[in-house]
Formats: structure tokens, C-alpha cells, sequence
């Protein structure tokens, strides 16, 4: 049986170890040299902290996935620095460029683990160099012991965050602000539910004590105003408080983001439906509890498949792989699948609560400015989104969101509305007075992401 | 609930929905009925070229005339749909390629068709960015390229200020005619009823023939096309090549967009997608043009369905079967021009009985399939 | 944008070149700290002028960083590493 697995994060590793585990080798394909995903991203050689610096309160589960990954190399059809860029579910192909080489991979059964990225809203300003994403910041710090700058403000909100923000200033980068559009009257209420997560609860309670006693500036329920900048970069941030008061804070760099957003667009190549999830405030495929798509073959597992969290990602990935050997005639041991499940269901109601806690603002991604860059590939402004949907267009309002892109090419650019969509489908939402659900979601298309056309063979 | 009108159209490609706004601006009580968004398939996924070179010398009265509604896309549309005059360059990479483009001269002449041949000592010096193995061209001056996701939406807009009904989401089940008036229901139960139905329904215009008595030889036919990445502007003239295998233009913004072959599709979805080994093939293609596009990243890909016939030329005209029935379908890739012209020609058929342009060569009757 | 060396900064020096001009950076930089590090303070021009660009997510998906390296083509410069002799143009 042919299996493959797309990612290394922890969600594939997981997966894979049950798959070898079973007698099955997989194509193990992943994008980054040496697997571990973004959360447990390694830094290249020669970078020598030890997983307690680099990791933190995850260093344990952190060497755990890089043991493993290395253990089950050998065993697999190992495909580092390989991007999958088109699936055919109809003829059970993968097609993947890695240094410039085409190739095709059959499978029979195969496990997305695609993983997340950061989830935006334009903020003037915002695509100056010097404004990064918050998982950005963090990668920058992790796997290059670098800062995106000297003195540095994040905003957003989060569990990263509060992370990233203590990461920064532990690492002796000036934090001058950690502005948190969530007001505290939100995660209060959220409190009880958070209590699930147990230590996850705890280490947020724990990140955000240590950085009110180093004095670190921390503004609850705020609105951005801008992000200031000359031609050498940031220079300032500009939020107005819970009151209305507008403050400004000099800064060499900004981080930015508002929770994660599924990296889903192959298991959308793969014809797998999406459902709009109010609660994650977020397109997700369609999958059932075990990672079961109604795809034949496909599997989907970790934040690719809806937003968990890393811990949620090994028991998603393992879970999922068992259910592929199921489908495929393999005995499987029903008491490790009714733990896996129990955990599931368990981490699922405390991400709950962490989604009540640090909800999506959708009213600043609505009220972005008509100025503003919405779209940063294409160089779109807000206001020429609205005025597409507007009736006076001269192609008739744009009432969904694929329309939308065709009148103005909001999302069409290199990153395929990867970084704009979630803000743009809130502002074109907004100006036609309905529900994010009802205007649809950018439907992905090959490539996943962008490939580049080859050196003529015949070459004067 | 049963609605009444004067004319009905299935499909809202470009041709149906100029068909609308023609026939609304004569006054006629008009409805439209599509499937799904207008300029959904074949319409709104095309290339974008705006091409009469080439083109079967039966095509070129019809072409000739869509070109001057081009030239006027602005007043008659409220957009020019980025219609850009940027001329066609038709390029032949062998001795045998070049021979059809000294062939074509001949047509181009009797049609009226400003047509220059940029022979072997001058092609590389006027373009000197085109590859080793372009040995000449054919440049037509009057072609140039647009916007194809606009040009629908925007004649439907026009067409409703004009006072046609335009119906989305309106796909047609059932159709039937009871002698004098053709009654269409609609999947959500609407009836729909008028003496005079145009049929513009793209690849599914078969089907409606078929529903009629005039079932015709028809294929899905679904472009590959793929863009790049924004890079240096310096690629003016829409490109093509004697056999259509690879076809490329840029827009100013950078673009380079890029099509050939096909992809797959199931038009019962309707679904269609590229095919990643005539995505690469047709990088490769492209690139042997224009070697300074390697590099550039293909940023996004697609493909839409068109109805191909046998002979690549549409079916236009009468129904052979049902007074009162029009057609104009299975436009096999050559309907994005075509389709403002098509409009005001399905008007002259329906309202004045005649139009100056010879349809003979279109008539749905020669495939030899229409029951006697 | 100067990203500033917070840890590991003591790795073997590499010296590759910017539109020419030579930048000293470290071996396991990415090209996009490498640069960033070296005071250049931008990857690349938005193409509709809405100025400077110098990555922003930092892992292979915004699609905004990407530069120029001579025998390698268009690379992100967030995902390839910085090498020795590198010559990097901006993208």
C-alpha cells in the first residue's frame, strides 16, 4: 500500500511513526530541511542553544518529535525541501517540485499535515519592513537567535502574543508594548473553560505575570491606529485604549497577529469540502473526529485540519494514521483509539474556551480604513474592495468572494489570499450588510505556492 | 409561479448577456437565465485574448464586428473590461509554420484585415526578446487582449439598466414547447415561458439542442491556463503560434499570462481544473518563446468549460426543429471575442428576422445528426 | 528593518554580496537575516508602489520576500540559506 504524508510538524511525525509502526513506509514530504514543522522548527547547524532555551515549557515535547523524526528517516522515503503543489484525488497523484525537479508520487492513502500560519488584519502601516507576523517574530528569535528589531511592540491576540512578548524581552529585546485587542472582561469570562487546558492555562497566566513585573507596558481591549515608519522602517505604534485615549510608543519593529488560521489549500486541491467554523472563525475542511475526509484516501490531521495547537497535533496525526490503517484492513488497537479520542475531545473543549478567551476582532478587520493596504501582493486598498461590492460598480456588485477577487484581484496575488483573506472577506461581508459565512471563501488553486517556469531546454 | 416574457436566454456567458442588453435596449421584455454567476465557465476563464488573426475566415464578419463593439466596450458596458489594442503577434517556429502564416495573408487580405508579415531578417530585430526558434511572425495590429472577468458581469450590469432580467443561480432542468411558446423550470421549481428562447449555453447549449430534437457532436474543451507572478513589463503584443500549442501575452502590471493544452473537467458539477504535466509542458512552450520568463514564478492556474465542435467553429442560427429557437453555442475557444457581436447578431435574428452576416457555415444541421 | 543578533551570534563569519556591494553575515543565517542583519533594510519593492517589502511571515508563505541569487534564480529569501560568495539581488 502506498501511503503518503505531507508535512513533518508534529502532526505528521506522529502519524508516520504509526504508519512505520505497522510495516508501512511511507513518502514523507515536508517543505523545510529537516521537518519539526514551525512550532518545532530547528535551527539550522551551527546555531547551538539547547531545546530548553529554544523551546521553553515545550522543550520536552519538542525533542521527543525531533527524536522521532530522525529515528523514522531511515525508514521512510524521506523528502525534505519538497513542496506538494497539486493533488489529483481522481487519479491519486501528488505533484511536487524540490530544487527545481518536477516529480509525480502516487498514494493510495495519504495524510495532510499541512499546519497553520498567522492570522492578519491590515493595520496602517503594516507592510513596512520592520512589521512582521507574531509567528515571524518568533522563528526570527528561535531559529536565528535573531530580533525583528531592538525595541520591539507586539499586537494582536493570543496565546502567542503573551508568548512571543516574553520570549523577546527574556532574550533582552526592549518589549516596549504587548497590546492586546481582547479586553480583559473577554478572557475573564473564557476563564473557567480555560481551566481545561490545565498547563497551557496555566504558562499563559504565567507569561503575562512575568512580563507586568519587569514593568512592561500592557494594554488590554485596545484599537491599532497605525504603525508608523520612514524609509528606514518602523518607528512607532499608535493604539487608542479600552477608554478611547490614543497612546503611541517609539519602536524599531512591530509583531503582529490575531490567533491562526488553517494552511488548508492542498486538502482543498483535494476536493475535501469546507464548512465555516464561527467559533475558530475560520474555513476548515471537512474531517471527522478520527482525520477521516469524505475524500477516498484522504486524511487530514493538526492545524491544517482546523486549529489545536501542537499537543492536539500528535494525537490528531497518530489518530489519523491508525484510521487510515483501519480503512486499509489493518487490526488496530481499539483501546488506543478510544484514549486518543478522550484526549481529542477533552483538548477540543478547552481550544473552545481559548477561542472565547482571544476571539477573532472581526469589527477591526470590518473597519479597516479605505486606505489602508488590504491586500499586500496585489496593492489592493479596502476601499476598492467595498466599492466592488457596491452596486454602482460597473460590473454589478460583487456578492461573494470569488467575484470579489475577480473584479479586483483582492487575494490573487503571489500568497493566494493567504495573508489578506480573512480580513478581506470581513470588509466585503461588512459593505454587503451579511454574515462572513455567506460570501464563500477564496477557493484555492494550483499551485499551492508558487513555481517557477524552467530554463528553456534549448538554451542559446 | 410562472413568469412571462418576450425572449428568454439560457446561459450568461458574454454572448448571452450582450444577447440581453441588445434585446433590452430594443425594448424587448428580456430574461436571463444562468446557471450559476454570469461568466462563470468558458466566458470568464478564457485567455483574454482579443483576436481576429487566425481566426476560420467564417469567423472573421463576426469577429470584424465584435472588434469595433470592443472599441466601444466603455460606453456600451460603463468598463472597457481592460481591453488593451496591443496588436497579435503570431509566431512560426519552423519552415512549415511559416508557410500557413504566408497562407493566411491571402485571407486576411480578402477579409479587409490589416495583417504585416515579419519575415526572418527583421523578426529578432523588432523583438529581440523572442527565442532561437521563432523564424517569423504575423503581426495584426487591430487585436489586442482584455480583462475576461469582466466582460460578462459588466454586460449584465448593462444590460439590467437596460432593463433585462438577469436571473443567477437560475439553472434550467426542464425544457419544452407546447407550439407557440417554450416553458423552462428552473431546479428551484420557477417556470419561465416566451415565444423566442436563445440558446447560449456554452457546452451545455448541447443539451439544450438535444432537449429539442438537434442533439450535435459536442466535447468539453477546457483551457490550461496559468499566470505568473508580476514581473518587468517589456512583452507587448499578445502572442500565439501556428498550431495554438502555446499562447502567452503580458498586462502592464506584469503578469505574464499563459495557456495551452487542456485541462480536465466534469461538467455535471460543473468542475473543471489544469492538468499539472500541461501546466509544466506549457511553461516549457513558453519559455522556448520568450526565454526571459524563466524564472518567474507561476503564481495560480485554472481552467473553465467551453464547448468544442468538430469543425472549431460555433453553431449559430435557427433551430431546424422548433420556430422560435436560436442558437449560439460551442463558441471552441473562440467565444471571448465573439461574444458582444453574437449579442447584437441574436438580436437582428429575432427582431428583424435577418442580419447582414453569413451564418451558413454555423447552421446546427451540418453535423448530420439533426433527426429529419 | 535591522534585525537585531539577540543569541547564537558567534557562528563563522561568510561574506556574500547585495547588488554588489559585500555584507558580512554568519553561517546558519537564512538570506533573510543575513541581509536584514547587514543594515539593508528592505528585500524588495512592492510592484505597484507601495514601497519597500522585507518579508513578513517568515516562513515560506506570505510571498514577500523574495530576492535574486545569481546561478539560483527568484529564492525567498526566508527559506534558503545564506552561503558563502552568495550574489544577491534585491527582488
Amino acid at each position: 500500500m502506498k501511503v503518503a504524508v505531507v508535512g513533518a510538524g508534529p502532526a505528521g511525525v506522529r502519524a508516520v511513526e504509526r504508519l512505520v509502526a505497522a510495516g508501512i513506509s511511507p513518502v514523507w514530504i515536508d517543505e523545510a530541511p529537516d521537518g519539526g514543522g514551525r512550532i518545532y522548527q530547528r535551527p539550522p547547524a551551527g546555531l547551538a542553544r539547547d531545546a530548553r532555551t529554544l523551546y521553553g515549557f515545550e522543550a520536552k515535547r519538542a525533542t521527543s518529535v525531533h527524536e522521532t523524526l530522525d529515528a523514522l528517516k531511515p525508514k521512510v522515503d524521506w523528502r525534505p525541501e519538497t513542496l506538494v503543489w497539486h493533488i489529483r484525488p481522481e487519479a491519486r497523484t501528488l505533484n511536487t517540485l524540490s530544487r527545481g525537479r518536477q516529480a509525480e508520487v502516487a498514494y493510495d492513502a495519504a495524510i495532510l499535515c499541512t499546519g497553520a500560519m498567522d492570522r492578519v488584519i491590515p493595520v496602517p502601516g503594516w507592510t513596512r519592513p520592520g512589521v512582521t507576523t507574531l509567528g515571524a517574530a518568533q522563528i526570527a528569535l528561535k531559529t536565528q537567535g535573531c530580533g525583528i528589531g531592538r525595541r520591539v511592540a507586539f499586537l494582536g491576540t493570543g496565546p502567542l502574543l503573551w508568548l512571543v512578548a516574553h520570549q523577546y524581552a527574556k532574550a533582552g529585546a526592549e518589549v516596549v508594548a504587548v497590546l492586546d485587542t481582547t479586553s480583559f472582561a473577554t478572557k475573564l469570562r473564557a476563564a473557567p473553560g480555560l481551566m481545561l487546558g490545565g498547563m497551557t492555562f496555566a504558562k499563559g497566566l504565567y507569561y503575562t505575570a512575568w512580563l507586568r513585573r519587569r514593568g512592561i507596558h500592557i494594554a488590554e481591549g485596545v484599537t491599532p491606529i497605525a504603525i508608523d515608519g520612514d524609509d528606514n522602517g518602523v518607528t512607532a505604534i499608535a493604539w487608542r485604549d479600552a477608554a478611547g485615549r490614543e497612546h503611541r510608543a517609539e519602536c524599531d519593529a512591530a509583531g503582529i497577529g490575531w490567533g491562526l488560521k488553517p494552511e488548508a489549500q492542498l486538502a482543498d486541491l483535494a476536493r475535501v469540502p469546507f464548512r465555516h467554523d464561527p467559533v475558530q472563525a475560520n474555513w476548515v475542511p471537512v474531517r471527522d473526529e478520527a482525520g477521516r475526509t469524505p475524500v477516498a484516501g484522504i486524511y487530514l490531521a493538526g492545524d491544517g485540519a482546523g486549529i489545536g495547537g501542537a499537543e492536539v497535533a500528535e494525537i490528531a496525526g497518530a489518530r489519523a494514521a491508525l484510521t487510515l490503517l483501519a480503512d486499509a484492513g489493518h487490526r488496530i488497537d481499539p483501546i488506543e483509539t478510544v484514549t486518543l479520542d478522550r484526549r481529542l475531545a477533552s483538548q477540543a473543549r478547552f481550544r473552545a474556551a481559548l477561542e472565547r478567551a482571544f476571539p477573532f476582532p472581526t469589527h477591526l478587520a470590518r473597519s479597516i480604513a479605505d486606505d489602508t493596504l488590504l491586500c499586500r501582493c496585489e496593492g489592493l486598498r479596502a476601499g476598492e474592495l467595498r466599492a466592488a461590492a457596491r452596486a454602482e460598480a460597473a460590473t454589478g456588485p460583487a456578492t461573494e468572494v470569488n467575484r470579489a477577487k475577480s473584479f479586483t484581484r483582492v487575494g490573487m496575488g503571489r500568497c493566494q489570499g493567504r495573508v489578506c483573506g480573512a480580513a478581506a472577506a470581513e470588509v466585503l461581508a461588512a459593505e454587503l450588510g451579511c454574515d462572513v459565512a455567506a460570501i464563500g471563501r477564496l477557493r484555492g488553486q494550483p499551485p499551492v505556492k508558487p513555481i517557477p517556469i524552467p530554463a528553456p531546454v534549448s538554451a542559446p | 409561479m410562472t413568469t412571462d416574457c418576450d425572449v428568454l436566454i439560457q446561459g450568461g456567458g458574454g454572448a448571452g448577456c450582450s444577447a440581453a442588453l441588445h434585446l433590452a435596449q430594443r425594448g424587448v421584455h428580456v430574461i436571463l437565465l444562468e446557471r450559476g454567476l454570469v461568466g462563470s465557465q468558458a466566458s470568464g476563464v478564457n485567455y483574454g485574448g482579443v483576436r481576429q488573426q487566425g481566426r476560420n475566415p467564417a469567423e472573421l464578419p463576426i469577429a470584424k464586428r465584435s472588434r469595433e463593439l470592443w472599441g466601444r466596450l466603455k460606453d456600451i458596458a460603463g468598463t472597457d473590461a481592460e481591453f488593451t489594442v496591443t496588436g497579435h503577434l503570431k509566431l512560426a517556429r519552423n519552415d512549415e509554420e511559416e508557410a500557413d502564416l504566408v497562407a493566411y495573408l491571402d485571407v486576411a487580405k480578402q477579409y479587409d484585415l490589416p495583417l504585416r508579415l515579419v519575415g526572418r531578417n527583421s523578426i529578432h530585430q523588432e523583438y529581440p526578446w523572442l527565442g532561437p526558434k521563432v523564424v517569423a511572425g504575423s503581426f495584426a495590429p487591430e487585436d489586442g487582449a482584455a480583462n475576461p472577468r469582466l466582460l460578462s458581469p459588466a454586460l449584465a450590469n448593462a444590460a439590467r439598466a437596460a432593463g433585462a432580467d438577469i436571473r443567477e443561480h437560475a439553472e434550467v432542468v426542464a425544457h419544452a414547447h407546447d407550439g407557440t411558446r417554450f416553458h423552462l423550470r428552473t431546479s428551484a421549481g420557477e417556470e419561465f415561458t416566451a415565444p423566442i428562447l436563445l440558446n447560449m449555453a456554452g457546452f451545455w447549449g448541447g443539451k439544450v439542442a438535444e432537449a429539442f430534437g438537434e442533439p450535435v457532436p459536442i466535447e468539453p474543451l477546457n483551457p490550461n491556463m496559468l499566470v505568473t507572478e508580476p514581473i518587468r513589463y517589456f512583452i507587448e503584443p499578445n502572442l500565439g503560434v501556428v498550431g495554438g500549442n502555446v499562447y502567452l501575452r503580458q498586462i502592464p502590471r506584469g503578469n505574464v499570462i499563459l495557456g495551452g493544452g487542456h485541462g480536465e473537467s466534469d461538467p455535471s458539477v460543473p468542475w473543471s481544473r489544469p492538468l499539472p504535466d500541461v501546466s509544466v509542458r506549457a511553461m516549457e512552450l513558453a519559455v522556448e518563446l520568450v526565454p526571459a520568463i524563466a524564472g518567474a514564478q507561476v503564481i495560480r492556474s485554472w481552467s473553465g468549460i467551453d464547448g468544442r465542435m468538430p469543425d472549431r467553429i460555433p453553431v449559430i442560427g435557427p433551430s431546424r426543429t422548433t420556430p422560435g429557437l436560436f442558437h449560439a453555442f460551442g463558441f471552441s475557444g473562440h467565444g471571448f471575442q465573439l461574444g458582444p457581436a453574437i449579442g447584437a447578431i441574436m438580436t437582428e435574428l429575432v427582431l428583424d428576422g435577418r442580419t447582414d452576416i453569413p451564418l451558413e457555415a454555423f447552421r446546427i444541421d451540418r453535423f448530420g445528426t439533426t433527426a429529419a | 528593518m535591522k534585525l537585531v543578533r539577540l543569541r547564537d551570534a558567534s557562528r563563522p563569519r561568510i561574506t556574500l554580496t547585495l547588488e554588489g556591494q559585500p555584507i558580512e553575515a554568519q553561517q546558519g543565517d537564512t538570506l533573510l537575516t543575513a541581509l536584514l542583519a547587514a543594515g539593508a533594510g528592505h528585500l524588495r519593492e512592492s510592484e505597484f508602489g507601495d514601497g519597500p517589502r522585507a518579508g513578513f511571515c517568515l516562513m515560506g508563505a506570505c510571498q514577500d520576500c523574495w530576492v535574486v541569487v545569481e546561478g539560483m534564480g527568484r529564492v525567498r529569501a526566508c527559506a534558503t540559506l545564506a552561503a558563502q560568495g552568495m550574489e544577491v539581488r534585491r527582488g
